[in-house]
């Protein structure tokens, strides 16, 4: 069992949502670790050792033993430690929270990301319509809650880390309006608050690098059509 | 915690479905299966799950709990007087959630294109099949269960899929137990526990259900 005194890293990379959900649950822990970034063109010897399954970041290292998937981890840490809770203790309440963040990875990152890098333009129309119809369930679901968690952070809102900073991000770099305030004003109000969230805040990458990225990205895609 | 108001909206051919049901049979809990038709989606699987409107769908005292592997979870949390599906360890916690979630992302989709496809494609995803269950198999090693001694959740994420093996095999004219004779083995232990057998239905029901699908949709 990991003891909450043993060594704890994270393999991540800077432009990752899935990295920066794990940041926020160590922080709101005040889990001092040891962070490693990844150049995942040129993936390290320890991150396919630690996640042969996937190969992919973000991966914790607790003690010796790793472990994989971005919201695992983060329930991971949730039950090692427990100060701060980000999982509520109603078995109910739980079930909705692991449901909204799944939701989030399962309906909202893949939709809203092919809206942005999908060369062909029915492909992209098609996935913008599903974000959009992604979004709202969102828009329904947070109302007029400071966060999805209540008062305090919880599950999905670091789930929704995405929606609140590289949904913005990547809309811009295609001059296309997903999350607005005039959409989506409960959910935009959220967004605002929760990146301005002092936990959130020193968790998130400087803006700027991570644009710069992706705007490349962007540009490379369509240039080779 | 009172079993009296459990209601499960099901479509029986869903190894999603099974997982609830074996879950819920773990537990002992009793409980009113809804079947649905796919095809005509009932008003109160709509209003359960109007995101999804998927089954399966756990109702338990009014309240909608949905997706397969938390359902499970929620049925583990709620009722927690035998049968622990998940361990109390964190660590062993996380990776029972990490192969649920690769079982999730892998097995369904792999075993449909398998038996419902043909050709070139279906060459590809047979590979990818197998190559998914060796992965399962490797995990698995030489324990009893996923979990080690006792059946657990990876075992409840896995076995349903069993269920449609004989389908695929037929259809990708494959041997699973020539590929993977320990994950097969494993079925069997599982198969033997009543919990089990009583929430799949008979491999040759599912190789029916699977035969009118092909037809009706014009998949031959």
């Amino acid at each position: 069992m990991g003891s909450s005194q043993e060594e704890v890293t994270l393999l991540g990379a800077s432009g990752s949502p899935f990295v920066c959900r794990v940041k926020i649950a160590l922080k709101l822990k005040d889990v001092e670790y040891k962070y490693v970034e990844e150049n995942l063109g040129n993936k390290s010897e320890q991150l396919l050792k630690y996640n042969p399954v996937h190969k992919k970041v973000p991966v914790l290292v607790h003690g010796e033993k790793p472990l994989a998937e971005s919201l695992v981890i983060v329930e991971y840490i949730d039950e090692t430690w427990n100060n701060n809770p980000i999982l509520p203790s109603d078995p109910y309440q739980r079930a909705l929270a692991r449901f909204w963040s799944k939701f989030i990875d399962d309906k909202i990152v893949g939709a809203s990301w092919k809206s942005v890098f999908t060369v062909d333009e029915k492909e992209r129309e098609k996935n913008v319509a599903e974000a959009y119809e992604s979004l709202q369930f969102l828009e329904n679901e947070i109302k007029e809650k400071k966060f999805f968690g209540g008062e305090e952070l919880g599950l999905v809102d670091i789930a929704a880390v995405y929606v609140a900073f590289w949904i913005p991000l990547i809309q811009e770099i295609a001059g296309l309006e997903l999350l607005t305030s005039e959409k989506f004003p409960n959910l935009y109000r959220w967004g605002q608050e929760f990146v301005n969230h002092p936990i959130v805040k020193e968790s998130l990458p400087p803006r700027d690098p991570v644009f710069g990225f992706f705007k490349g990205r962007y540009e490379g895609l369509f240039a080779s059509k | 915690m009172a079993d009296s108001n459990v209601v499960l909206l099901d479509f029986w051919p869903s190894s999603y479905g099974m997982r609830v049901k074996i879950a819920l049979a773990e537990k002992g809990i009793s409980y009113e299966c809804k079947q649905e038709d796919l095809e005509a989606k009932s008003s109160l699987l709509l209003e359960m799950n109007p995101v999804h409107k998927m089954i399966p769908v756990l109702i338990h005292n009014a309240k909608p709990i949905c997706e397969s592997l938390n359902i499970v979870q929620y049925i583990d949390e709620a009722w927690k007087h035998k049968s622990s599906l998940l361990p109390s360890d964190p660590y062993k916690r996380s990776q029972a959630r990490f192969w649920g979630d690769y079982i999730d992302k892998n097995v369904y989709n792999a075993v449909k294109r398998v038996w419902s496809g043909k050709g070139k494609e279906q060459e590809e995803w047979k590979k990818e099949l197998i190559e998914c269950l060796k992965r399962l198999e490797d995990e698995l090693g030489d324990k009893a269960y996923f979990g080690g001694e006792e059946f657990g959740y990876v075992d409840v994420a896995l076995v349903p899929f069993t269920s449609w093996f004989y389908t695929v095999e037929t259809f990708g004219k494959l041997s699973i137990e020539d590929e993977c004779p320990t994950l097969v083995a494993w079925a069997k232990r599982c198969m033997q526990k009543e919990t089990v057998a009583s929430s799949l239905p008979h491999p040759e029901q599912i190789y029916a259900f699977a035969l009118q699908y092909k037809h009706r949709h014009g998949l031959q």
